[in-house]
């Protein structure tokens, strides 16, 4: 038990200064690296509640996928670092706002308790230890929430397909790879045999 | 459990670790010899042949070469992340070794996730590639960087699909669990042929994703035909360009053990893991682990065999080929797959 409190407080003192370090280091780059770090940290606390399923996935979603799109983003962009230190005084008010209701949002969840004793019953789901986590996972959301999951993974198609129709443009005058004519094409189409009468040219 | 016992467990696995780690790092540098065997065998040359007999220790002269030299850092780069970079690649790809079982009960950490952690960990391993090239502070780095995470996020998605199938035919993220699923079930065993082994492995019912797989590994490493991160004839090196020395062996090493990795991950999903190919006296004698080792050069054969055959891709056709024709077939083969399962009552 130890081993796993000592684990605990590494991991959660890495997090904590890493997520600091995502609002204070300069560079942006930078910043999404200690984001991705915050992640790998988070992971490893996911395995520590046990959550080894929750974990990898988050590993492969967030870290895999998610933040290299968005390092490949801030890679790509040019700002200026000494124009974005100068508004920070300026959103700072609306900053603050936003971060307070967060704190208490997460202490009325995480405290709850305190003020209805009754709640700490209702949520909790019975764990079974005789089926792995990711079989659980797969039971509560293929078998028992099945629409729910259904209809999040439309909305998410229908806002790709808008994400999509909004940027794509054709700019005219461009010419396009088109796969189709490449592969009909024919030797006769493109190629002519010339005999050539030597001094004429053709 | 008192003290020195926990203090010896936990010794005696610390020890296992490093014998394994060794172990791999000596196979990864004749791996590395036999590659560039292979490659001038191809071409009709005699390939490293100077250190030692058949140039057995080209590698480890190598090794000597990097480590000696001196390390350049462009003055212009971002030196954290300049050194950070092949270090992760290095790290990241020795990580992943931690599950794969070489034979039954040859692992060091028997997870339930296995396979997710390895697909976790090779993920990431686009990080070495983007890191270092952004750091470079150059160019050519740069964009053989950004090639290389658009390269890699996409065919880990057709990756991810095959892996998927297999699963649905298995029932576990375990390793070990799907190397013992090709033991006792399969074609063999419908066609009264127990102990047959090679039949049940899943490379033959399943060869369409073994073929994807197989490809996507390729583009995934990094490796010829998809190497064009580094295609030296339009980018120098890619992402490598400024580095030299120590850090660059490290992505080198870093590389090959990525592709021993996925020579591995191969033979676990497909070919059966340590499994001999038929329940015969002959084959049995032979140590699982023997096996496990000849199915991953067999396939580490067949990717040098492709670097040295066929051209580089074009870019764009690589992303088609990722999007346009892996994603769908994986996709299509998830669904068939799944419905066969369920309609002939085989799911697990």
């Amino acid at each position: 038990m130890t081993v796993a409190a000592g684990f605990f407080y590494v991991l959660s003192a890495i997090l904590v200064a890493s997520a600091l370090m995502v609002i204070l280091a300069r560079n942006p780059v930078h910043s999404v690296l200690f984001l991705i770090l915050c992640f790998v940290n988070a992971a490893g606390l996911f395995l520590l509640a046990g959550a080894e399923f929750l974990a990898m996935i988050l590993l492969i979603v967030y870290v895999g996928a998610v933040a290299v799109l968005f390092l490949f983003v801030v890679m790509m962009l040019d700002v200026d670092f000494a124009k974005l230190k100068q508004g920070v005084l300026r959103y700072l008010p609306l900053g603050a706002v936003i971060g307070v209701i967060l704190l208490v949002e997460l202490l009325t969840v995480v405290g709850g308790y305190m003020i209805d004793p009754e709640l700490l019953k209702a949520p909790i789901a019975p764990i079974t230890s005789d089926i792995t986590n990711a079989e659980s996972i797969g039971r509560v959301m293929y078998t028992q929430f099945i629409l729910y999951f259904q209809l999040s993974g439309i909305i998410l198609l229908v806002a790709m397909v808008g994400a999509i129709v909004l940027t794509l443009h054709h700019k005219k005058g461009v010419r396009r790879q088109d796969i189709a004519t490449q592969v009909a094409r024919k030797r006769e189409d493109s190629i002519e045999i010339v005999d050539v009468e030597s001094g004429q040219g053709v | 459990m008192d003290l020195w016992s926990s203090i010896l467990y936990v010794l005696t696995w610390v020890g296992f670790s490093v014998l394994f780690l060794v172990t791999l790092l000596v196979i990864i540098a004749y791996l590395l010899l036999a590659d560039r065997k292979i490659w001038a065998a191809v071409q009709l040359r005699r390939g490293p042949n100077v250190v030692g007999a058949f140039g057995l220790f080209q590698s480890f002269a190598d090794l000597l070469k990097f480590v000696l030299k001196e390390p350049v850092i462009p003055s212009a780069a971002d030196k954290v992340v300049f050194l950070l970079a092949p270090l992760i690649s290095c790290l990241l790809a020795l990580a992943a070794w931690a599950v794969v079982p070489v034979d039954a009960g040859w692992v060091i950490a028997n997870i339930n996730v296995g396979i997710l952690f390895i697909f976790a960990i090779a993920s990431l391993e686009v990080y070495g590639v983007i890191m270092g090239g952004w750091a470079s502070n150059s160019k050519y780095p740069f964009l053989g960087a950004l090639r290389s995470a658009a390269q890699m996020v996409s065919y880990e998605v057709s990756i991810g699909f095959v892996i998927v199938t297999v699963l649905l035919c298995v029932g576990s993220l375990n390793l070990t669990d799907i190397v013992m699923a090709q033991k006792d079930s399969g074609i063999a065993t419908m066609l009264g042929l127990d102990g047959f082994y090679l039949l049940n492995w899943f490379f033959i019912p399943l060869f369409p994703m073994f073929v994807v797989f197989f490809i996507s590994a390729l583009a995934e490493t990094n490796r010829p035909p998809f190497d064009l991160p580094e295609a030296e004839s339009e980018l120098v090196a890619g992402f490598m360009v400024e580095y030299g020395s120590t850090p660059y062996m490290m992505f080198m090493l870093g590389e090959y053990a990525a592709i021993t990795l996925m020579c591995a991950l191969t033979t676990i999903l497909f070919l059966g893991g340590w499994l001999p190919p038929a329940d015969l006296a002959i084959f049995t004698w032979i140590p699982g682990v023997v096996w496990f080792l000849l199915k991953v050069f067999l396939v580490f054969f067949m990717f040098a065999m492709v670097k040295a055959m066929v051209p580089r891709y074009r870019y764009d056709q690589l992303m088609r080929l990722g999007w346009k024709v892996f994603l769908p077939l994986s996709l299509f083969m998830v669904v068939a797959v799944s419905g066969i399962l369920m309609l002939m009552g085989w799911a697990p």
